[in-house]
């Protein structure tokens, strides 16, 4: 173990604190030799167990400081500054003392940062002198946030939703989220690459953080397909979400769902899905409103959960067809969580999103008398009347059968929800929660003894950050990775409030919760932009972080699977007995659907006319593409499925 | 007793029928009586009758004797493209009987497009000529309008039918959307009907299909490859929402693979009304046989939703049926010859869909379900006819043995051994899916309408006396519940003051798309469109309101309703 003293000159002052701080003479029996745990390497003491609160030298710190337990932010002073003229001061930060928490385990260490970026983890680093320091005196450091599901400034019939880029990732950021990703909605019609450059240009000139971007599939032709090529290679998008809802505007049916999902899994994408069965919800809503309920209880009445788990199911059996990757967006009720509870207990590749109102708050709201509250709480799938819902998404999602959190925020002000004053139906869609989802899941989860702090940081970073492609650069504290970090004090309280809140909305759905655990310091692209409790964003400074396709978390196994999945035929002699006679009308083959009106609403055309559907009847194609001889077409045993016995 | 038998020489003996100590089986106890029945009709139970003179006799010495077995789903004399299935009503009944089934119920499919009525009128008339004994009618819906609407009203109220078929496969031919089922299922459920579904998702099996011969497969076994069983699960799961939002009951056709029975038992247990009725293929072969080298073998197979690949199906789905979650047995007996199954042997898709079971059906339950201890007699009287029977609202006319039931019965003989072939069957069909196959048990005796039908191992049916039995609406064994259950279920609004702060402006462009449907179903209509709605904006509320009768056209706080917020039980109100 070297000291300080045996360091080359230029690095004299590291490793120690600035020349500010006089040296502490360290007491006690059991405390280090003063000047020991200088060291240049990592200490596996450390590392196993973290040093913790009750550490000596952190008692001994206090001294100096003037509110116990709390960071410190100490900016180089006198002749140290001079030294780092040239540089912007602010790209380099040093964390001292702080207890790292990945999703794997925990240890401490101080963490060097420069240019945005992590380059030294490790116990008394060699860092440059007039750093930025934060003393954590142990407190949790941990990546930060990732938020997969916003929907910041989204278009809704010429009105947008109250939180642009820039209110919205300043909220994110002062909830401990340093990415997020949004939804590119193009409307039907609309080419799907426009519709991201336009996204593009909103967020790169307004969001504070880093992000990227999802693109949602409102219509299907085949010219989509070549968009979505062109995004996945040239734009690094790798997730698209296609609607099973939204009769009639968005919906997609399950033939083309099929398409979707087969050209995304070719791609090496993640398909995601907005589960509610559309056409149920549709004739739901027309006999409430018949009823005469028009408040926002007919929202949920209309969109009953059970609504939401077939839709799942359903998309379930699509992906597992098409062997493609699945992700649920917006869980919201115990049934569609154990549908993929389930699926996943099958082997399918499906992941759940529950989002920040499902885990925090449930659907009895909407029966409010104040109807500009129960508004406020409208979203689809909408929030579960049944109050337990959330502690058992908050289980599930625990025991990891869902993996990622969102928050799905799309919040709308009180005058914007007022346009379905007299009809449910027409209220904009979305609730708040990019700020809250971090302390709510810390609250409802970590606090109450349901997941430690490891799985915390992967239900709202790490998981995400693999799904999607991200990881380690985002979703992990490691040398290499972006400085996106997060101080956690686990015992802040707060209680959450419009009056507050950074969002622009009237109502926070979350109104009056307490919550305990809250960011002391986020740190974005290494700067700190939290710090005691003011936000520092800086609009535009957020970069868009391109995603490859083919996330290994996601395609190994696929990639596994059809290799397994080949199908055969079974050989056979010519069959030359006699024949039949029939009516010309062939039987099942229908037009594609790849045509962009869905072929079930194509007019009383005769379906099972032959000649739509690209097909010949007499087989003679694939004759003469496969010669039919016995002992040359296919080696295999019969039976393509490994679950198949034959009996020849 | 000799006294009385003067008065009634003249009429025919066989009229009149005693069964002497024959151990009576219901679905719910068993117990040692003689039966005397007359006029078709079971007139007396009990030791030591007094019965007229003359009667012939049929001593039961102890064996079990069963009401005749219903076969709740046939598809005899149905036609297809052209040609029909080679088992017509009289083929298809007489094999029936052969196998103790005295009741059949048909399905009545008519073409896309075409009258119900008109398709209803066809298969009575074939089935009155020819069937030789009793049978009903379920009939299909294959499209989807107000006037089929209509047609299903007066089925319902003047035909005798209270269960109609949709389709969720057969993708642009009979497959419905779910807005479709939807308001189907809504009919019924006001009318009284029970909604039977072919479960299975046709989209997807359509693109399975085209991927299918896109990649050379046009054998048997692409009929399986393309129609994986998830898809059946996933459609059963479907039906049985939409079954549940419009608290409809729902009976599944064709069970064929244990992920849909699972579903439907996960269904029942958490109170849905679902009936599940696996068929004689289901319960007795597997699909391994789609990949056999014998193209007609492996094509007599076709049928859907296909037979499961995997061998332990048939048992699963036996344990199932013996522990009640599944309820009726059926046999979909559609069979075509080999010639009729070639039209198919370049294209898979093509082969014309059915399997042969009427006659094997009894004989397989009981020797796959009673044989092995899975379920009692009672039960197998239960799975066979009585929950049938039930379901029609048949019972205790039918599925029962009881004074005043009809005289269908059957004397089971548990220790005969039978060994199934296509070369001994009663159908017309050149391969039997059962073939090889020994089963323990067969009917001895079998009694239909009050005749002997088959004694000795010889058939005496006689075509056309077959009787049309009308079913009626609302049976108590599935509404029962979902009347109670609509009481419960009525939703009411919060009584809320009018909102008047600002609103913004936005456009009606999002719910403005015009509806493409074509087949004119109501429900296509946009949904967000307000003006069709029926709705005013001024706040009116509709004019409707069963469950808010004090509604007044404008709504000034703290009149309109004073029963407690939250429609629904489970909802806590917050105010």
């Amino acid at each position: 173990m070297s000291t300080a003293g045996e360091v080359p000159a230029f690095f004299k002052s590291m490793g120690s604190d600035s020349p500010a701080r006089p040296r502490q003479k360290f007491c006690g029996m059991f405390c280090p030799v003063e000047g020991s745990s200088d060291s240049k390497t990592l200490d596996f003491d450390a590392l196993s167990a973290c040093r913790g609160k009750s550490d000596g030298r952190v008692i001994d710190r206090q001294t100096d400081i003037s509110q116990p337990r709390k960071v410190e932010i100490r900016e180089s002073t006198g002749k140290e500054a001079l030294q780092n003229l040239d540089d912007k001061r602010s790209d380099r930060l040093l964390i001292k003392g702080a207890k790292i928490v990945n999703d794997d385990q925990s240890f401490c260490a101080d963490i060097y940062m420069e240019d945005g970026v992590i380059k030294q983890i490790g116990e008394n680093l060699i860092v440059p002198g007039g750093v930025k320091t934060i003393d954590a005196h142990g407190g949790m450091l941990m990546p930060g946030g990732i938020d997969v599901h916003t929907r910041f400034q989204m278009p809704d019939r010429g009105m947008t939703a109250a939180d642009d880029f820039y209110q919205g990732t300043k909220a994110a950021l002062a909830g401990g989220t340093t990415m997020i990703i949004d939804h590119v909605i193009p409307e039907p019609g609309i080419s799907l690459i426009s519709a991201f450059e336009q996204w593009r240009e909103w967020a790169d000139s307004k969001s504070c953080c880093d992000y990227s971007l999802h693109v949602d599939i409102t219509e299907w032709h085949k010219g989509i397909q070549e968009e979505m090529e062109t995004l996945v290679k040239d734009h690094g998008v790798n997730s698209f979400l296609v609607y099973l809802a939204y009769k009639d505007i968005f919906q997609l049916t399950d033939s083309q769902v099929y398409e979707v999902f087969s050209v995304i899994r070719d791609l090496g994408a993640i398909a995601q899905v907005h589960a509610e069965n559309g056409d149920i919800v549709a004739e739901e809503q027309r006999r409430i409103l018949e009823q005469g309920i028009t408040g926002p209880e007919g929202h949920v009445l209309s969109r009953p959960e059970e609504v939401e788990a077939e839709a799942v199911n359903r998309s379930v059996t699509v992906a597992n067809q098409t062997n493609c990757p699945l992700y649920v967006t917006k869980v919201m009720s115990k049934s569609a969580a154990d549908v993929i509870a389930q699926a996943r207990k099958k082997g399918t590749v499906v992941y759940g999103e529950p989002i920040t109102a499902s885990l925090g708050t449930d659907g009895s709201h909407y029966w409010s008398k104040n109807w500009a509250k129960a508004a406020a709480y409208v979203t689809s799938p909408p929030l579960s009347p049944d109050p337990t819902t959330p502690d058992y998404l908050n289980s599930l999602l625990s025991c990891g059968d869902l993996q990622v959190t969102g928050s799905a925020h799309c919040p709308f002000n009180t005058a914007q929800r007022a346009v379905g004053k007299d009809d449910f139906s027409l209220i904009p869609e979305g609730v708040n929660g990019t700020e809250e989802r971090m302390s709510i899941i810390w609250d409802k989860c970590v606090v109450t003894g349901k997941m430690d702090e490891n799985q915390f940081v992967a239900v709202t970073s790490t998981n995400a950050a693999k799904i999607f492609n991200l990881y380690p650069r985002k979703g992990r504290i490691a040398v290499g990775s972006d400085a996106d970090l997060v101080l956690w004090d686990p015992d802040l309280t707060k209680i959450i409030s419009a009056k507050s809140h950074n969002s622009t909305v009237e109502y926070n759905i979350f109104e009056g919760t307490e919550v305990r655990g809250g960011p002391l310091v986020v740190i974005s692209q290494g700067k700190i932009v939290l710090e005691e409790g003011n936000l520092h964003a800086t609009e535009g400074s957020g970069r868009y972080v391109a995603r490859k396709p083919f996330p290994d978390y996601v395609y190994k196994r696929i990639k596994a699977r059809s290799r397994l999945a080949e199908l055969r035929g079974v050989p056979r002699g010519l069959y030359d007995g006699p024949v039949c006679e029939v009516s010309v009308t062939p039987k099942t083959m229908t037009p594609a659907s790849s045509a962009k009106t869905s072929p079930a609403k194509q007019p009383n055309q005769p379906v099972r006319n032959l000649h739509q559907s690209g097909f010949s009847l007499s087989g003679a194609q694939i004759d003469d593409n496969v010669p039919r001889r016995n002992t040359q077409r296919i080696v295999a045993p019969p039976g393509g499925r490994a679950n198949i016995t034959s009996l020849g | 007793m000799s006294y009385q038998g003067k008065k009634n020489i003249p009429k025919i003996t066989s009229d009149r029928l005693l069964i002497k100590g024959g151990r009576i089986v219901n679905d719910d106890q068993s117990f040692h009586a003689d039966i005397y029945m007359e006029d078709g009709l079971i007139k007396q139970i009990g030791d030591n009758l007094i019965v007229p003179g003359g009667v012939k006799t049929i001593e039961a010495n102890g064996k079990m004797v069963i009401p005749g077995g219903i076969d709740i789903h046939t598809h005899f004399q149905m036609p297809y493209r052209g040609t029909t299935t080679v088992d017509d009503f009289n083929q298809g009944s007489k094999a029936a009987l052969a196998g103790g089934t005295t009741m059949i119920v048909d399905h009545v499919i008519p073409e896309p497009g075409t009258s119900l009525m008109e398709a209803y009128d066809q298969w009575r008339q074939w089935a009155d000529e020819k069937t030789c004994c009793d049978y009903s009618l379920h009939v299909d819906i294959t499209h989807w309008n107000d006037s089929v609407k209509q047609e299903v009203d007066n089925l319902i109220k003047e035909k005798g039918v209270n269960s109609f078929h949709v389709y969720m496969a057969y993708k642009d031919y009979y497959q419905m959307s779910n807005s479709e089922l939807y308001e189907v299922f809504t009919f019924l459920a006001e009318r009284g009907g029970i909604a039977q579904v072919h479960a299975e998702n046709g989209e997807i099996i359509a693109e399975e299909q085209a991927r299918m011969l896109q990649m050379g497969i046009t054998g048997p076994e692409g009929h399986v490859l393309s129609r994986p069983e998830e898809l059946e699960a996933e459609a059963v799961f479907r039906a049985i929402t939409i079954a549940s939002q419009t608290n409809c009951p729902l009976y599944v056709t064709r069970v064929m693979s244990k992920s849909a029975a699972d579903i439907i038992s996960q269904a029942r247990k958490k109170g849905n009304v679902v009936f599940g009725e696996p068929i004689t293929a289901s319960l007795g072969t597997d699909g391994t046989h789609y990949w056999s080298k014998n193209w007609a073998k492996a094509a007599s197979f076709v049928t859907s939703p296909p037979l499961s690949p995997d061998p332990t199906t048939p048992d699963y789905l036996n344990t199932l049926l013996s522990s009640g979650d599944l309820s009726v047995t059926g046999s979909a007996h559609c069979t075509f010859s080999v010639a009729q199954k070639a039209i198919g042997k370049d294209d898979f898709t093509q082969i014309p869909e059915g399997v042969n079971g009427v006659e094997e059906r009894m004989a397989l339950i009981w020797d796959k379900a009673v044989t092995t201890g899975k379920m009692d007699e009672n039960m197998f009287v239960a799975v066979t006819s009585t929950n049938a029977a039930k379901i029609l609202n048949l019972y205790p006319r039918k599925g029962r043995i009881a004074v005043g039931s009809d005289a269908d019965l059957v004397i089971w003989d548990t220790d005969s051994i039978r060994t199934i072939t296509a070369k001994t069957h009663n159908s017309a069909a050149e391969y039997n899916v059962f073939e090889g196959m020994e089963l323990r048990g067969a009917p001895l005796v079998v009694i239909c309408q009050g005749k002997i039908v088959l004694e000795d191992g010889n058939l005496h049916a006689t075509s056309g006396v077959g009787r049309f039995i009308p079913c009626s609406p609302f049976p108590d064994f599935a509404y029962k519940r979902v009347k109670a259950r609509k009481q419960l279920a009525v939703l009411r609004a919060v009584p809320r003051g009018m909102y008047d702060g600002p609103v913004s402006e936005f456009s009606m462009s999002r719910g403005g798309t015009p509806s493409a449907s074509a087949r004119t179903s109501p429900t296509k209509q946009p949904v967000r469109n307000l003006h069709q709605s029926g709705f005013s904006l001024a706040g009116n509320p509709a004019p409707c309101g069963p469950p808010t009768p004090d509604d007044v056209p404008i709504r000034p706080a703290g009149r309109r309703i004073v029963v407690p917020p939250g429609g629904r039980s489970n909802i806590t109100s917050l105010s």
